[in-house]
């Protein structure tokens, strides 16, 4: 692996390859770790660029720590505040960065592609870390990640993907993944929130969450993008919520082992109640912490190596 | 451990004594030789430490492991001491990656009762650059804060390119560079063997 694109071009061996070196991370630096080390020496000297053309807490947040964790230098570069405001392409900016010895590029951007044009500029590696509504594969592998240590497998289980699928890159990424590792997805949604050319996915549509809850190992709700809709995809939102949101007493229909996940950032309230998130099935503060150790996997398996 | 591999760019060893190119092997310990060397590791480990005070049994993966184990279970039959095997991985720590390409990682497993003020063994099969014991000992200085570290290994190979010496060597084995040694444990492999494999002749 050179670059890490998408989620729909991992191949399952690579996949478990990520997961597997992610737990072993987890098992050296997590905070069950029964001595943690702190920093590990083996990126020592590399230089780990976060280009964030698009707002983002915990992604950037998640792949700083990495990277740290790991040893690397991280320069953080966002849109606001830099040449990009004064009109500067994605093309120069990532040739400065390449001329100022980029190891590797985590990339986020609103434009679906960008990371993949970006690859083809610089030398190092290229990190996709949300483009548009195409993809974000350290999302999906960190939920892949967090089900397996949930529920010790991702093979054969049933997932449901509930909401927004029509502008969610996690819900792309979880789809491609979790099929490419034998799970059955299912994606509910609103009619009008439903892409065109769902029927190519490896996925099972339905309108109606009552129907597929009972017999879901995993829930994955997905957040409302009001930021990306330009058109009205709902009546209210007190209808959507009524329709496709997680409240408890949907949580009491799903099977008693079953787990709840969130990418965030979520809306309490919206598409999932808050006692629902703040439940003991609910995965959303592992997602967060699996994140770092998925996210430190991904950067030694591109750039622990040779160059 | 990718200790089957000859270390490239090494000096030409003696001339192969057959003409084929195919690689040659030849079983240098059978599984009872391993067997009595690690009853005799075992003696020394205890003898060593005043009957196993305080020692923790650390192998390094993979073959490093089982050697620990089978360490441990010597003790408790001859002694009926309980030494903590546990493992610890150096792969991040390795200095080569950059040249050799990343591996996967192993499992890296303290024992509850942890590494400090202990006298940790490190336990592997083949000791030769001293690299992989250096990377162990900096994965171990970041796990904890050992009285002391010791070594044991199944079989010493020489070529050192650190200063590195092993407390327990279980069979100085002399070799070439261009030749490879190849433990094999049932564990892993289905039987107790070592090999020495020599490359294929040809113009070296």
């Amino acid at each position: 692996m050179r670059h890490l694109l998408s989620a729909a071009s991992l191949s399952r061996v690579d996949a478990l390859l990520v997961l597997d070196t992610a737990q072993r991370m987890a098992d050296m630096t997590g905070r069950t770790a029964a001595r943690t080390v702190r920093k590990l020496p083996t990126l020592r000297g590399r230089t780990v660029v976060n280009l964030f053309y698009e707002d983002s807490t915990r992604t950037r947040t998640s792949f700083e720590l990495a990277a740290k964790r790991l040893s690397a230098d991280v320069i953080n570069f966002s849109a606001k505040g830099s040449s990009v405001a004064k009109g500067e392409s994605l093309k120069d900016t990532a040739l400065t960065l390449e001329a100022m010895g980029a190891d590797a590029v985590v990339c986020r951007h609103p434009s679906s592609g960008a990371p993949h044009r970006l690859s083809g500029w610089v030398r190092g590696s290229v990190v996709n870390a949300g483009d548009g509504t195409h993809e974000h594969p350290t999302q999906a592998l960190l939920d892949a990640f967090t089900i397996r240590q949930r529920l010790g497998r991702v093979e054969g289980l049933a997932v449901t993907i509930v909401g927004d699928v029509l502008h969610s890159r996690v819900a792309r990424s979880n789809v491609w993944l979790l099929s490419t590792l034998g799970a059955r997805v299912t994606v509910v949604a609103p009619p009008t929130l439903v892409p065109a050319g769902i029927d190519c996915w490896p996925v099972d549509v339905s309108y109606d969450i009552d129907a597929v809850l009972g017999k879901s190992d995993v829930v994955m709700m997905l957040r409302v993008q009001r930021e990306r809709m330009n058109a009205a995809f709902f009546p209210t939102e007190r209808e959507y919520t009524r329709r496709y949101g997680l409240d408890a007493d949907r949580l009491a229909a799903m099977p008693p082992d079953s787990i709840v996940m969130h990418p965030g950032p979520m809306i309490r309230g919206m598409e999932i109640a808050s006692d629902v998130a703040d439940s003991p099935r609910s995965t959303i503060v592992d997602q967060v912490t699996n994140g770092v150790s998925v996210r430190m996997a991904v950067l030694y398996l591109l750039l622990g190596g040779a160059e | 451990m990718s200790k089957a591999v000859p270390a490239a760019g090494g000096p030409p060893g003696r001339s192969p004594r057959r003409p084929e190119a195919e690689a040659v092997s030849r079983t240098v310990l059978t599984a009872g030789d391993i067997s009595r060397i690690l009853t005799r590791m075992t003696h020394q480990i205890l003898e060593k430490t005043s009957g196993g005070d305080d020692v923790v049994l650390l192998g390094i993966p993979t073959r490093g492991v089982p050697i620990a184990h089978r360490l441990a279970e010597r003790a408790r039959a001859f002694e009926n001491v309980e030494l903590p095997v546990g493992s610890v991985d150096p792969t991040m720590f390795r200095d080569d990656l950059r040249i050799r390409g990343v591996r996967p990682l192993e499992v890296t497993a303290i024992p509850p009762s942890g590494v400090d003020g202990k006298v940790v063994v490190l336990v592997d099969d083949v000791l030769y650059s001293g690299r992989t014991v250096r990377a162990a000992l900096d994965a171990l200085s970041d796990l904890g804060r050992p009285r002391g570290v010791q070594l044991a290994v199944l079989v010493d190979r020489g070529h050192r390119e650190l200063p590195i010496r092993a407390d327990y060597v279980g069979k100085n084995m002399p070799t070439s560079r261009r030749e490879s040694v190849a433990v094999r444990l049932t564990e892993f492999d289905g039987v107790d063997r070592v090999m020495i494999i020599a490359p294929p002749a040809g113009p070296a």
